[in-house]
């Protein structure tokens, strides 16, 4: 494999790993019933506070850890407005998803363009040297190691353990829960806050890594919140293919930034072609379900319905049935 | 909660949860200033000043009042728009992008019919009616691919407002680019005789005024007074007892979504031919997400919305203002912001304290 080859897939494991913390924590958030449609803002607040907080203490770990904070404080706002006001939960994230968005232009305004500080590769020893492996998995920063691992954890807790299946009945029967003594809004609660703090350190996993540096408007990352949203969506709540999202639109993102360093298409509509493939694979995921689609298909011969059915079954995802609905006790 | 209730009891209930519902109002418009005067210490700012400031730029003087009911004009129309989509349970989030594309039809007709030498006032409705064509085409588009391909509105939505974006740019930077250099100022200007008048010693056209009026008294005649108004409603409420009784909700979906776009791009053609005289690549001006903040704020009530609006619009418009203090423009999207928070919050308070009382 040449070496350009090998810097783009190295480009791509790096370029997914904000994405991928803050789909599977949305993932979470959302299997216990709760949207949170602020991600968008609170990536851009937490990148900016990040970078300010790295650059004023010379502490990355500050960075991170003012990020995670700040996801928490937003969620925590989602979740009470939520679930204790039971207020609609779309209208609280679009909010919060302008309102962060604005607080971060405007508080981030003096820091725009400043040089700051930001996390240097640390490379595997033994397995750097593996070749073709070596340098796309482990010639990287410690955050994309740890983005391995978070995938694998995320998966093993939500089918394999205990309090992750529990996850699982909050979201899809949560009277049924409720009457084997989970305390549902609880859950819901921790969750949408421990989600937050992972989409929290998103932000700077941005500003202090993968996307170095803060620029206001032209940091290029007002966006990718409501994509890390929609590849939860065609992820189907399931972490190992929201992972495969993630990395899809990673894949993309290092195909606009080959192409802009060798055609003049200006950096905007690079900028915008995730979104009609984000739509693409929403109608893709969500087809099967249609009225139309149905009664086509019933008027097929049995072969081709077969088969195209099979693939309709294939992509389609469904959200956790008690998404979005405010859960009461009887 | 809008239950009338007669015994005499429960009248001095509801005056007494009129003072709290009052109390809560002004509650919630307290915090939002508290917590951005909060943002703005943060910030290195005083915060009166920086009011102060926001007050002097907004109404000041002739000019700058007129300006303010200037960027009044398209928010109303947004908001407007919004009350259809809101009324019917829809969340229209693409608007922005409508707006965008309404400014691309209104531009692109004025580029077609430029050298036709037909009176200006002709030319000038002909674009109207392409913006107006304009927005009503990308909001049928989430609509179309929320009821056949499944897709929630809101991503559907999303998308578009970006593609909308890229397709100004592309169009700026492409096939409409200026002679010579294309630049992100935009496409070239239209024709003079296509601009809209202002009023001496302002930057307000009356007839936008007069179209913003026709506009807010439309929606709330239709919402109010008309079986349409009703069967939206209705739907909204719960679409599948709806669709039960007769109503055809899959046309009343793609109506709704339909006339907001309208709106949308009515406000686009606006901004056009008042405001930027060419396609700019932000030609939406943030006016489709503020609508939709507006109309979060008062609750979808058509009147209430444009008074909010014109607050909204002198927040937006004394914003600029404070640059002189080294500030950058976005405070008004945080008082905003925080104004719809709290104020969408103390409903939630209101409905507990209902169902405690």
């Amino acid at each position: 494999m040449d070496n350009t080859t090998l810097t783009t897939l190295a480009g791509i494991m790096e370029y997914a790993v904000p994405i991928l913390f803050a789909a599977i924590g949305e993932n979470f958030i959302e299997k216990s019933g709760i949207t949170n449609l602020s991600v968008n803002g609170t990536i851009l607040l937490t990148a900016m506070a990040g970078f300010v907080v790295a650059l004023n203490t010379s502490s990355l770990l500050l960075g991170f850890l003012i990020g995670a904070l700040i996801g928490m404080a937003v969620a925590a706002v989602v979740a009470f407005s939520s679930i204790t006001l039971k207020q609609s939960q779309v209208a609280i994230g679009f909010i919060l998803a302008t309102l962060c968005r604005d607080l971060a232009y405007f508080l981030g305004a003096p820091y725009n363009n400043k040089p700051g500080i930001f996390l240097t590769k640390t490379p595997i020893d033994f397995l750097v040297d593996i070749p073709v492996i070596g340098p796309i998995f482990f010639n990287h920063h410690v955050l994309v190691y740890a983005s391995y691992l978070f995938i694998i954890l995320a998966y093993v807790y939500l089918y394999k353990t205990r309090p992750g299946l529990q996850l699982q009945g909050i979201g899809e029967r949560p009277a049924a829960a409720y009457n084997r003594g989970v305390n549902v809004n609880f859950q819901r609660y921790m969750y949408t806050l421990v989600g937050g703090a992972l989409i929290g350190l998103a932000g700077p996993m941005y500003s202090l890594a993968v996307k170095i540096g803060w620029s206001g408007q032209l940091s290029g990352l007002d966006g990718v919140g409501w994509i890390a949203l929609a590849i939860t969506i065609f992820g189907g709540w399931h972490p190992l293919r929201v992972a495969f999202g993630a990395y899809f639109f990673a894949g993309l993102q290092q195909l606009g930034i080959t192409l802009q360093s060798n055609t003049n298409i200006p950096i905007q509509i690079l900028q915008a072609a995730p979104f009609p493939l984000m739509i693409f694979t929403l109608l893709l995921v969500n087809i099967g379900r249609a009225e139309w689609v149905e009664r086509e298909l019933a008027a097929m011969p049995e072969k081709p319905r077969l088969i195209v059915s099979k693939i309709l079954r294939m992509l389609r995802t469904s959200p956790p049935a008690s998404l979005g609905i405010p859960f009461e006790r009887e | 909660m809008t239950v009338q209730e007669k015994s005499p009891q429960t009248t001095s209930l509801r005056s007494r949860i009129n003072w709290l519902d009052l109390g809560l109002r002004v509650g919630a418009v307290i915090m939002a200033l508290l917590i951005t005067s909060l943002i703005l210490l943060v910030a290195n700012a005083q915060p009166l000043k920086a009011y102060w400031n926001i007050v002097l730029g907004a109404f000041s003087s002739t000019q700058k009042v007129s300006a303010v009911i200037a960027s009044w004009v398209p928010l109303v129309l947004t908001t407007s728009g919004l009350l259809f989509t809101f009324t019917a349970g829809l969340w229209n989030i693409g608007m922005e992008g409508q707006v965008v594309v309404g400014s691309v039809f209104c531009v692109g007709a004025f580029r077609f019919l430029d050298q036709t030498g037909l009176d200006p006032w002709i030319v000038i409705t002909i674009a109207f009616l392409a913006g107006a064509l304009g927005g009503f085409l990308w909001a049928i588009l989430p609509g179309v691919m929320r009821i056949y391909g499944g897709v929630n509105e809101i991503f559907g939505g999303l998308g578009l407002n970006f593609v909308a974006k890229a397709l100004a740019i592309w169009l700026i930077f492409g096939p409409w680019k200026r002679p010579g250099v294309a630049s992100m100022s935009g496409t070239e200007w239209i024709d003079p005789q296509f601009r809209l008048t202002y009023l001496p010693g302002t930057s307000l056209s009356p007839v936008i005024v007069v179209i913003a009026l026709i506009g807010a008294i439309f929606v709330a005649l239709m919402l109010k007074g008309t079986h349409f108004g009703l069967r939206l409603k209705a739907i909204g409420k719960n679409d599948r007892a709806a669709h039960l009784l007769g109503i055809p909700t899959t046309r009343y979906f793609l109506l709704a979504f339909g006339i907001c776009g309208i709106f949308a791009g009515v406000a686009g053609s606006i901004l056009v031919t008042s405001k930027q005289f060419s396609l700019i690549p932000d030609a939406g001006f943030g006016y489709g997400f503020l609508g939709l903040l507006v109309a979060m704020l008062v609750n979808y009530h058509p009147i209430l919305s444009s008074i909010v609006a014109f607050f909204f619009a002198a927040l937006s418009v004394g914003n600029v203002e404070l640059q002189y203090m080294g500030l950058n423009s976005y405070l008004a999207g945080v008082l905003q912001g925080f104004l719809v928070l709290f104020v969408v919050m103390t409903n939630g308070v209101r409905q507990r304290l209902y169902k405690k009382g």
